[in-house]
């Protein structure tokens, strides 16, 4: 494990974050069915395939590099909401990301992140939103690395606490988006834009546990 | 400098629909539809709202875009984020309802009417008062 988590490490988060979202499609698709249109397994799945192959092609110098790639490939490529909102957290993320990533750089590239997902969707926490992941993901990384947690162990506070958050929306009712026109039926189902980032969160920490 | 329009749905026939009927009373003004994803299906696109965008300001027009669904107003705001400031003084998102909006405004560019005017005609206000 090393101090800084180098472009090696954002390119292997982004290729696991694909392996990921392609196992738990049906996962997500099945989520979003209940509370929402059905599409966000499908299209996480074909935004970070078309990621992938952009990332093949090569050319990238740094971690900046490669959250830019992916704000402007999901932007494109993802026809629902997920596209403009997780395109403009990797963006807002790729902002705050300059050259490689100490334990504060960590909680800057997840506090941006969370930042461009707030001003695009304008969701606070407890609408059952991705807002609710992201928020406790960034509390945590902050506790960590304030404690003198290492850049992977500050990413798996991250993951760890974007998990509970996505569980955490489970019995609460949707106030935002299209879930929020099913009222109380909206209870009782996990929010799928929560889920995929516990997802993404994971594979980071994976990706940076494997450094 | 008319005022055209770009019409961003979820589906590529509600987009064309509302274009076609837009259209009826506005003969003169461009309205271009955006909807559905890159490949057609459910959704909405970014390429496709900025190609047309893009290609209308070339084209010399001023630019109301109207929305049928939240996600596809991020999209426009994803769009919109990425002009610049001298941009933004012609290009504007429409915060009302798709079809009365779409064609209020595309009346009032047929009759004239700057981006503002055509902005505040699309918000269709008064159907709220």
């Amino acid at each position: 494990m090393s101090d800084t988590l180098s472009m090696a490490w954002a390119e292997a988060w982004i290729r696991d974050t694909q392996v990921v979202l392609a196992e738990h499609r049906m996962e997500l698709i099945d989520l979003d069915r209940a509370i929402g249109d059905g599409d966000h397994g499908e299209n996480m799945d074909r935004g970070f395939k078309a990621v992938v192959a952009k990332l093949d092609e090569g050319g990238i110098a740094d971690v900046q590099g490669v959250l830019k790639l992916v704000a402007s490939t999901l932007m494109s490529k993802v026809g629902g909401a997920a596209g403009p909102l997780y395109g403009t957290a990797f963006l807002r993320a790729a902002k705050s990301s300059d050259g490689d990533l100490d334990s504060q750089g960590v909680v800057a590239m997840i506090e941006g992140a969370l930042d461009g997902i707030v001003s695009r969707g304008k969701a606070t926490t407890g609408e059952k939103t991705m807002v609710d992941a992201w928020t406790p993901a960034l509390e945590a990384a902050k506790a960590a690395a304030e404690s003198g947690a290492s850049p992977a162990a500050t990413l798996r506070a991250a993951a760890d606490a974007a998990a509970k958050g996505a569980e955490a929306t489970i019995p609460l009712q949707a106030t935002k988006g299209r879930a929020s026109y099913l009222g109380e039926r909206s209870i009782g189902h996990q929010d799928p834009g929560a889920t995929s980032t516990a997802y993404i969160l994971g594979a980071a920490a994976d990706a940076a546990e494997a450094e | 400098m008319n005022v055209a329009l770009v019409i961003v749905s979820h589906s590529v026939q509600l987009a064309e629909g509302v274009v076609e009927l837009a259209a009826q009373m506005a003969k003169d003004v461009t309205i271009r539809a955006a909807g559905g994803t890159d490949d057609g299906r459910i959704g909405t696109s970014f390429d496709k709202v900025n190609d047309a965008v893009t290609e209308l300001r070339a084209a010399g027009h001023d630019v109301a875009i109207l929305t049928d669904l939240g996600s596809a107003t991020m999209t426009v705001e994803s769009v919109l984020d990425l002009l610049d400031d001298d941009e933004l003084a012609h290009v504007k998102f429409v915060d009302g309802p798709l079809v009365e909006g779409a064609v209020a405004a595309a009346v009032t560019a047929q009759v004239g009417g700057d981006l503002d005017a055509v902005v505040v005609a699309g918000r269709a206000r008064e159907l709220f008062s």
